[in-house]
């Protein structure tokens, strides 16, 4: 018997596929298309403590097999979130990830307090609520926050550290490409007491229109992610497994079952799926079928023979 | 994935490619385009341009990577399609105009053909097309090449107005209208990557706060619209 399942931090996901943050919405749009109950889990749009209005100006541009955004964390709000877009998510059986950011450290603790306050009371009336947090330490898309606290090992301590202390709810760390030195603020989210990472975020890039003579971004940068990250983000994965032993959530240019493969074999312990929802609206189901198929055709029972094999 | 019936150029660079099959969608929609499998990676937003039992059209002008692919297809060539989407124009009672300039007369077939009493104003830069459908299907049809269509249009003639176009001739009809009561609706055009309301990358302020293109447009009553946000992408 075939098996997919698999487990970070003491969540169960019925399958290693994660649509990753900003790119799936709250699931409600791809509700329409597919069950999100296919999928292990679906990490929301990324989140701060206040309603964002997001960047003004363009916000996406295609790059050669990739894409540039500059959303700038648009979202309702942690309260918002709980309140309008938490039910509807728990009802679907998948895996509920709320992904958090800030533009300060105080607004870090305070939205993760929001949220944890918020999953205990469900509990005790019996209800699911937020199963997993993935803290975002690695937008480069706001001026303020964000990916600033993600490039210093000893800046993104203190964010974690405080973290920590407010929740007991499954605690995943974004990280950046950005940052200094990736392994190192992987080694430091495991001494914090992160119950995992995840990474990466996108790149911080550019894209010049040259008629008008400036950038086609109203912050200059934006950030990078698709299939041109790819061989990236698994060099990064690769180098992060080895040198952390909490679970790693793998993720840049995911497009295919092999791509999953590949991630796995580097030590990815579950796998996320952004821009690629773009590409194919029914992205989600197709891997997730396209996997067990691929399982079946390879003889290969459960991911974990093969997970980390190099 | 779907079977390319036709796909011909109407005048160079400006092409009506027909898809097989059975297809929903009413007018101002759209429809996501792709078509290979590797590059470009996003699908395009094309509005629906026409609409029958053996198939969907669409009209496009070739203008980068992805519609320069979109004219290569052949008959009996695949290419992959999602829609429809977006809110589309709305129904209305009482005298319109549709007032299209460029590609933005695309969106404003299938009103014609709902709305046959409507006045249609066609505006072109340089070179007229797709004229002959409006004639065959609406009462009147009004077609200017070079300098502003809108001249053309009285506002006070109409109760309704649905409008398409380049951001200035949207501006300019909008002043025209201010001073009168009659409505106008207009076809907003943002980047695209989802096309369904979950990457916020279409997102356009408006005097109601962000919206996104895809999912609340793109047709707005032009009072919700900032032209500023509209001039600056
Ligand atoms: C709701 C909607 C309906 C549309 N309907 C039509 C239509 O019926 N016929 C038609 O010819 N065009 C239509 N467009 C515009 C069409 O989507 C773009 O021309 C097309 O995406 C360009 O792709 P490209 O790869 O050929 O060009 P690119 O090389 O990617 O870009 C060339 C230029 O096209 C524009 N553009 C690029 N990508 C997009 C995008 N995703 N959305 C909007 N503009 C973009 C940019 O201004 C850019 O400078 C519509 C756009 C929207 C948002
Ligand atoms: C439009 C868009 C919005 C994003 N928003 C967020 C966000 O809110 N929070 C976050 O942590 N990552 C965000 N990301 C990053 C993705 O979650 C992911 O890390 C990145 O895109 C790399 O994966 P991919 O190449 O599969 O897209 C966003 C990416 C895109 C393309
Ligand atoms: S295109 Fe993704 S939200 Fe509109």
């Amino acid at each position: 018997m075939i098996s997919m399942a698999c487990n970070i931090a003491g969540v169960p996901f019925k399958n290693p596929i994660i649509m990753a943050s900003g790119t799936f919405g709250f699931g409600r749009e791809y509700a329409e298309f597919y069950s999100p109950e296919l999928l292990g889990g679906i990490v929301g749009k990324g989140l701060t403590l206040h309603p964002k209005a997001g960047n003004t100006g363009s916000r996406i541009h295609e790059t050669a097999s990739g894409m540039l955004n500059s959303v700038g964390l648009e979202n309702p709000g942690v309260a918002a979130f709980l309140k309008d877009e938490l039910d509807e998510m728990t009802r679907w059986n998948t895996a509920v990830i709320a992904n958090v950011g800030g533009s300060n450290l105080e607004e870090y603790v305070q939205a993760v307090a929001m949220i944890t306050e918020n999953a205990q009371k469900r509990r005790t009336m019996n209800r699911r609520g937020v199963d997993m947090l993935e803290l975002n330490i690695s937008c480069p898309n706001v001026k303020q926050g964000g990916m600033q606290f993600g490039i210093q090992t000893e800046v993104a301590r203190d964010v974690v550290r405080q973290v920590r202390n407010v929740t007991a709810l499954p605690l995943v760390v974004k990280l950046s490409p950005n940052a200094e030195n990736i392994t190192q603020m992987a080694v430091m989210c495991e001494e914090e007491g992160a119950d995992g990472v995840s990474l990466i975020n996108t790149f911080s890039a550019m894209k010049i229109d040259i008629r008008r003579r400036r950038s086609v971004f109203t912050n200059t940068y934006a950030g990078l992610s698709g299939p041109a990250i790819k061989p990236i983000a698994l060099r990064m994965v690769h180098q992060v497994a080895q040198a952390v032993s909490i679970p790693v959530i793998g993720m840049g240019g995911i497009s295919s079952v092999e791509d999953i493969i590949e991630f796995t074999m580097a030590g990815a312990a579950a796998i996320q799926v952004g821009t690629y929802n773009f590409a194919h609206l029914h992205a989600g189901s197709e891997l997730v079928y396209g996997l067990e198929q691929w399982m079946q055709r390879e003889k290969v029972q459960s991911l974990d023979e093969i997970r980390g094999i190099l | 994935m779907a079977n390319v019936i036709s796909n011909v150029a109407l005048v160079p660079g400006i092409y009506v490619m027909k898809i097989e099959g059975t297809f929903k969608g009413k007018m101002g929609q759209f429809y996501m385009l792709r078509s290979g499998t590797g590059y470009p990676l996003l699908p395009r937003p094309i509005s629906i341009y026409d609409i029958g039992d053996e198939g969907i059209s669409f009209l496009y002008r070739v203008v980068g990577e992805g519609t320069s692919l979109f004219s290569q297809l052949q008959p009996g060539q695949e290419i992959q399609l999602e829609g429809p989407f977006g809110n589309g124009f709305p129904q209305v009672e009482g005298s319109l105009a549709l007032i299209g300039g460029g590609m933005g007369t695309a969106p404003l077939l299938l009103a014609a053909k709902h709305y046959p009493h409507a006045h249609v104003y066609l505006g072109f830069a340089q070179q007229a097309f797709g004229v002959d459908a409006f004639e065959a299907v609406a009462a009147s049809v009004q077609v200017r090449v070079g300098g502003s269509i809108v001249e053309r249009v009285d506002p006070h003639l109409y109760v309704n107005m649905f409008s398409c176009g380049p951001t200035p001739m949207l501006q300019a009809l909008a002043m025209k209208t201010a001073g009168s009561s009659s409505r106008l609706y207009i076809s907003t055009e943002r980047h695209m990557a989802c096309g369904i309301g979950a990457c916020l990358g279409c997102t356009m302020h408006t005097r109601e706060g962000n919206r996104r293109v895809c999912k609340e447009g793109p047709v707005f009553p032009v009072e919700e619209v900032d032209f500023d946000d509209l001039h600056g992408v």
